[in-house]
């Protein structure tokens, strides 16, 4: 792994720290999934509180997929896991798809709660992450040490 | 010349009934923007992975902070697909 000639063969042992952001969004998702399910039932009825119960299982499935299709394949190869996160791409993407055009003819759909929720869920998500992580970046000591907590480290 | 006529055929078809073509005009355009839309992520994602295996084979002791920002970037990037998506749904379905 120590030079670029042996990508192929490199591959990434140890704890897999995008798992760990992964069950830390899922968890914060748990939080923040009823509160959205209330917010669009109130706005869409309670068709849109279903809707919006879907698209954040949906997200979650999504990135619980993500995170483990890259932890998997890091420790085959490195190489492996850049053609994973690629067509991983594309494949998630149609799970999403399909998951949709599946659903979207069910009596209790709201396609406009179902998108909303989908965006607001996604980048509510990594938002909430993120500010963890870059405070843990930027404040190491700071860094919270409890077993669930995400670690950037090595 | 064979894909003229076809575009003539459709003209017709879209003149005889303006409404079927103007939906069939609206499921095309946002197949179409969907299609570009996922264009832009997947470059993004390709970029963004490409670069954080060249820095973990630099710097292995850095490989976890990498994967985290790595695996931050690749949902960030993923964001502008899914708002891709939920644009031609909403056009598409709704």
């Amino acid at each position: 792994m120590n030079e670029p000639s042996s990508l192929f063969t490199a591959q990434l042992s140890g704890d897999a720290p995008e798992v760990a952001v992964t069950r830390h969004m899922l968890l914060r998702g748990l939080v923040a999934a009823p509160v959205l399910v209330l917010i669009a039932s109130f706005i869409w009825g309670a068709d849109g509180g279903a809707s919006s119960a879907f698209g954040c299982a949906l997200v979650m499935v999504n990135f619980a997929l993500a995170a483990a299709l890259i932890s998997t394949t890091a420790r085959i190869s490195l190489a492996l896991m850049m053609g994973a996160v690629l067509f991983g791409y594309l494949i998630r993407l149609g799970i999403i798809f399909a998951a949709v055009v599946l659903v979207r003819d069910m009596s209790w759909i709201s396609l406009p709660a179902l998108g909303c929720t989908i965006i607001v869920t996604h980048l509510g998500l990594l938002f909430w992450e993120l500010r963890h992580v870059s405070a843990s970046l930027a404040y190491p000591g700071l860094k919270p040490t409890s077993g669930g907590e995400a670690s950037t480290s090595s | 010349m064979e894909a003229l006529a076809k575009i003539v055929v459709k003209a017709a078809e879209a003149a005889a009934d303006p409404a079927a073509a103007k939906n069939e005009a609206a499921a095309a355009s946002a197949g179409f923007a969907y299609g570009l839309a996922a264009i832009g992520p997947g470059i993004g994602i390709g970029y963004i992975v490409g670069k954080a295996v060249e820095a973990m084979a630099r710097q292995p002791e850095a490989a976890g902070m990498v994967r985290t920002t790595m695996f931050l970037g690749i949902a960030f990037t993923e964001a502008l697909a899914l708002i891709g998506f939920v644009v031609f749904i909403l056009l598409k379905f709704a």
